[in-house]
């Protein structure tokens, strides 16, 4: 077996991780996504701004600041506290946390795109056809987006199992709570374990290319039939 | 069901272009809001579906749709909207896209079937197909079902023909004419032809540089000729009369309309029914003793109303009273003084062709 049980628990933790990121990505990033897509707001361009951030900051820098705002001073961990919680750092839940913030970008964009897609015009037509907001939301807007939210889950999965910077800033490496492959990689090259580190390695570009290849061919059969 | 009509008046501004429009609109039948392009016609169906936020007041069939504190959304005020480029929702095929509004219209307050609605347009082979890749002419009538099918309480339509080859308007006219019967329900036809507006409009209303500026029925409307509507050689006045019988052997029909009967080419329709016609102002010649011996058959005793002159021209408008409606006459400004003609005189009005408008 040229897994260890530490190397299998790494991945299970990354696959849990990366899931439940998507899952809360696309709750928090499909409203952000439709206001970018659809306000006049002169905020527009200073939020859309903020959501790219992660796109070019270092992780360290994302890191850090999550590491003191969710700290026992922060205010996000004083809230927690607050709340009984504890703090977020070093837990499982702060790197869920972490993640939605590193992956947002990589969610919000292709939703955005995609609503900004549809035009005005089909919701028009539902309006006038007896469809509210949210019933337009539902039958129009979804559906038409479709291929956006396929491309959105895709990328923030795949972005946030290739994720090492932040993971190791937040989440220390704790293993079975914290420690994702990617950090896995790292302590087993340190080790100068290079034969597990490869298998690991070899597994992560296999993975991304697999998802890459999906998601390319799968645009380019789209554009095929329209 | 909406007998009290429709009263608007909706004020918008955006940019340059200013809209101030002043509606009241009887409950049923169609009304045709004619007016060049960039004239507002579109900007003003769109301000009293709700799609834009116009101030002012609103009210259809007696349910208040805005005024200054409240404001109904789109999806809230019981109507349909037929655009100029059909737009139907391309996700979803022909049956879903009747069924959308379909659906969500309760069942207590629906007026028409869908399968009544398919039979009309004639879309039984549409159903399964994608809307998206639908031709132009079956996608309006697509579009004019799915608009029907929400039972609405007034039905706009945004020059609903104006991308469509003569087939299809031929398919379509006749289904918004049987309609107009059978739906105790007004409609908004925004068009610029000629012969929409003789065969439909009910009623009628000018709109320029986004004001409306005249509004009522088309007879007295399309006879003024100080309203800019047609070129002067093309001006013409439409009837509404009923057809009393039909003469089989010469081919004849007799239509009885204010002020007389006319003979007209034999009509399809069943004496007792209503039918319009058309009377171009150059077809009419005046006379101050009744013709005899005249190979023309349709001759009216009319009263002089009034003479428009036009600019550098030989000839003159006249306006001439009918009993409830008027027809016109463009002669020469010769014969006009030959003949002495002045407001208030009794004249014969010739008319050399009368167009059966069915």
């Amino acid at each position: 077996m040229p897994l260890s049980e530490h190397d299998l628990a790494a991945i299970r933790l990354t696959l849990e991780l990366a899931s439940l990121t998507t899952v809360l990505l696309l709750v928090v990033g499909t409203p952000i996504a439709w206001w970018l897509a659809r306000t006049r707001s002169r905020l527009k361009g200073a939020i859309g701004a903020v959501v790219a951030l992660p796109l070019v900051l270092p992780p360290t820098v994302l890191g850090f600041y999550l590491l003191v705002t969710m700290g026992p001073h922060g205010p996000i961990g004083q809230l927690t506290q607050f709340l009984g919680l504890g703090t977020l750092p070093f837990t499982f839940a702060g790197l869920v946390v972490a993640s939605v913030f590193y992956s947002l970008p990589f969610v919000v964009q292709p939703l955005q795109n995609a609503f900004e897609a549809i035009g005005e015009r089909p919701l028009e037509v539902a309006s006038t056809l007896r469809a509210g907001p949210w019933d337009t939301f539902f039958t129009v807007v979804v559906p038409l987006a479709r291929p956006g939210f396929i491309t959105a889950a895709i990328l923030g999965f795949a972005h946030t199992v290739g994720e090492f910077g932040v993971v190791l800033m937040i989440g220390g490496n704790i293993p079975e709570k914290t420690r994702t492959v990617a950090v896995q990689i790292f302590d087993h090259v340190e080790a100068m374990e290079y034969a597990q580190a490869h298998w690991l390695a070899g597994g992560m570009v296999l993975f991304s290319f697999l998802v890459l290849f999906a998601l390319y061919s799968s645009r380019r059969f789209k554009a095929g039939l329209s | 069901m909406p007998e009290q009509g429709i009263e608007a008046q909706l004020r918008l501004q955006r940019g340059a272009f200013r809209l101030d429009a002043h509606l009241q609109l009887p409950a049923n039948g169609i009304s045709v809001l004619l007016g060049r392009s960039g004239s507002g016609k579109t900007t003003l169906l769109r301000a009293i579906a709700g799609l834009e936020r116009a101030e002012g007041f609103l009210q259809v069939g007696g349910q208040l749709w805005q005024d200054a504190t409240c404001f109904r959304p789109p999806h809230q005020r019981s109507l349909g909207y037929v655009r100029q480029a059909s737009e139907l929702l391309p996700h979803l095929d022909v049956r879903a896209n009747l069924e959308f509004g379909y659906r969500r219209i309760p069942r207590a307050r629906r007026r028409l079937g869908l399968d009544e609605v398919i039979a009309l347009f004639g879309l039984e082979d549409l159903l399964d197909q994608r809307a998206e890749w639908l031709p132009n002419g079956p996608r309006q009538r697509v579009a004019i079902a799915c608009a029907l099918l929400t039972s609405p309480d007034l039905l706009l339509l945004d020059a609903p023909l104006i991308c469509l080859d003569r087939h299809s308007r031929a398919q379509i006219l006749p289904a918004l004419e049987q309609l107009r019967g059978q739906l105790r329900i007004p409609l908004l036809y925004v068009t610029h032809s000629q012969d929409e507006v003789t065969r439909l409009a009910d009623h009628l209303i000018l709109l320029d540089k986004g004001k409306t500026f005249a509004s009522g029925p088309p007879g007295r409307l399309l006879s003024d000729p100080r309203l800019p509507l047609n070129h002067p050689d093309e001006a013409a006045v439409v009837l509404i009369g009923q057809v009393e019988h039909h003469d089989p052997h010469y081919r004849l029909s007799t239509v009885r309309v204010p002020g007389g009967t006319l003979s007209v080419s034999l009509s399809r329709l069943p004496p007792g029914a209503e039918t319009r016609v058309r009377i171009f102002a150059r077809d009419v010649s005046l006379s101050l003793d009744p013709p005899h011996n005249s190979s023309i058959l349709n001759i009216l005793r009319v009263r002089i109303a009034d003479l428009f002159h036009e600019q550098d021209s030989a000839r003159v408008m006249v306006r001439l009273d009918l009993d409830s409606a008027c027809i016109l006459a463009r002669i020469t400004r010769l014969s006009a003084d030959r003949l002495g003609l002045a407001p208030g005189l009794q004249v014969y009005a010739q008319i050399k062709s009368v167009a059966l408008m069915e």
